[in-house]
């Protein structure tokens, strides 16, 4: 495996990170405190390095018609600058990976893989490009990914210096849109977007300007309470947020329907798309599906143990942690059908014992609802 | 806060205090720091029994769960309810408030020294 690190590693170096690795790459697990950055991001602001992310820029005169058949949604339809929440589909309908997707043209979009799947998405849409007139082009090691999250991100990114010229006011942005702007002369796309269920913003510049930026919005944030949040506090918040992670949640053979997902697939679109004939069956009569799971007490259920309705094994959980923000245990499990609705009381097997937890809809924490 | 120089130590990251016949444990700061921010732990009672190299309660992070070992044979006398009510105290004062629990002993089996344990974490 390759050890890779950030163009900011040093920077989290100097701020006390301890480390992990993720998908090959070094970056920050925690700064102090990983349940601070947590409780950060969820009053006031935290900032995170993805820069370990992949950006694949699709762009052609069919770039519209091709990401319509290589994607499960229907990306032609999204606007300039609108991002759209996609699914990268194998034929067996599985979930190869999901993905944030970016109109920045006409002809032109930018795809955003988790870091595991950059190479398996490169190659699924060269594959996938055949007689489309597109070109798809790898910028993954020429850009970084910034994100800043929690209620107070939009003021900090207007004191930021040195970000200018945006084409659409943040007060203008609405969720899930995007627009660009100017980092000094560079320039920079800041999109409304991000992976801990707060309002906040994920800023894509050129590489070797990310230090610069990190420290502009670092040292704007200070008076507003930002905090640099490593990927503990960001795992945790987006497990609150009910927001599934690849290889947790998703894999390939998961059907997006299992995953609560069903909506991201665009059966309605004219056209074939990769996946559409194995969508269209359905998975397999026993899959089982993807439920919140709330427990009492302290102790809580993880990755990979066993959920129990009465005597029978009905599920694993795929994620899990004592929430920090709601103090009580959740986690998020596949169980059988018949065992998924919420308010049933099922049962985690924890290291040996159980401990009772009932189903509930996702997703857990939501914050107050005033996208504007 | 014990002087950790003084203390001895276990290759599963434990530290203990003899103090007469009583050893009382805890987790280094190495180990806490590993952990990440420790929110839930859970203790032997005072009364029961241990035995050296068993898993006898658990300390979990947000992220993880780590064991705790019995370092001696013997019997609990006290539990640190302190860190039950207030996990974080094994982070903010590993090798003096975050303590876990005093165990007494017949005999004391080999540990590690400050400096051998160092030498163990690279630290």
């Amino acid at each position: 495996m390759s050890d890779r690190s950030s163009p900011l590693h040093q920077l989290h170096v100097d701020a006390g990170a301890s480390f992990t690795d993720f998908a090959g790459w070094q970056m920050p697990v925690r700064y102090s405190s990983d349940l601070a950055e947590h409780h950060a991001v969820r009053t006031a602001a935290g900032i995170f390095d993805i820069s370990h992310m992949a950006e694949i820029l699709v762009s052609g005169p069919d770039a519209p018609a091709f990401l319509d058949y290589a994607l499960a949604g229907k990306l032609s339809a999204i606007g300039l600058g609108q991002a759209k929440y996609s699914l990268l589909l194998a034929e067996s309908g599985g979930i190869i990976d999901d993905l944030v997707v970016y109109r920045r043209a006409d002809d032109a979009f930018l795809v955003v893989a988790n870091a595991g799947n950059r190479f398996p998405v490169v190659a699924a849409l060269t594959e996938r490009a055949g007689d489309f007139d597109v070109t798809i082009e790898d910028q993954s090691d020429d850009i970084s990914l910034i994100a800043v999250q929690g209620p107070l991100s939009r003021g900090i990114l207007e004191a930021t210096a040195g970000i200018a010229q945006l084409a659409t006011p943040l007060d203008e942005l609405k969720y899930y849109w995007s627009t660009d702007a100017k980092f000094g002369d560079l320039p920079l796309i800041i999109g409304r977007t991000g992976y801990t269920g707060e309002d906040g913003y994920e800023l894509y510049v050129q590489a070797d300007a990310a230090a610069s930026l990190w420290e502009a919005l670092i040292s704007a944030g200070a008076p507003f309470g930002l905090v640099p949040a490593g990927l503990a506090s960001r795992d945790t918040l987006r497990l609150e947020a009910g927001m599934p992670l690849y290889g947790h949640e998703l894999n390939l053979d998961t059907f997006p329907v299992q995953a609560g997902l069903g909506r991201v697939v665009a059966l309605t679109k004219e056209g074939d798309f990769v996946g559409r004939a194995a969508i269209e069956a359905g998975p397999p009569a026993d899959a089982r599906v993807l439920v919140g799971l709330v427990g009492e007490g302290k102790r809580a259920g993880r990755a990979d143990y066993l959920v129990f309705d009465g005597d029978d094994e009905v599920g694993n959980i795929t994620s899990g942690a004592l929430s920090p923000t709601l103090g009580y245990p959740i986690a998020m499990a596949y169980v059988d059908v018949a065992s998924s609705a919420a308010g049933t009381t099922l049962e985690i097997d924890v290291r040996g014992s159980r401990v009772a937890a009932s189903v509930v809809p996702l997703p857990f924490y939501k914050k107050e609802e005033n996208h504007g | 806060m014990a002087d950790p120089k003084t203390l001895q130590y276990t290759a599963e990251h434990e530290w203990v205090l003899v103090d007469g016949a009583v050893a009382t444990v805890g987790i280094t700061a190495y180990a806490a720091e590993k952990l990440g921010d420790i929110v839930f732990v859970d203790l032997p009672k005072a009364g029961s029994s241990v035995a050296e190299g068993k898993v006898v309660g658990e300390i979990e992070s947000t992220k993880s769960v780590g064991e705790l070992f019995a370092p001696v044979n013997g019997t609990v006398v006290e539990a640190n309810d302190a860190v039950v009510a207030s996990p974080e105290l094994v982070n903010s004062d590993p090798f003096g408030e975050g303590w876990l629990i005093k165990v007494e002993y017949a005999e004391l089996p080999a540990l590690l020294s400050f400096d051998e344990y160092s030498k163990l974490t690279g630290e």
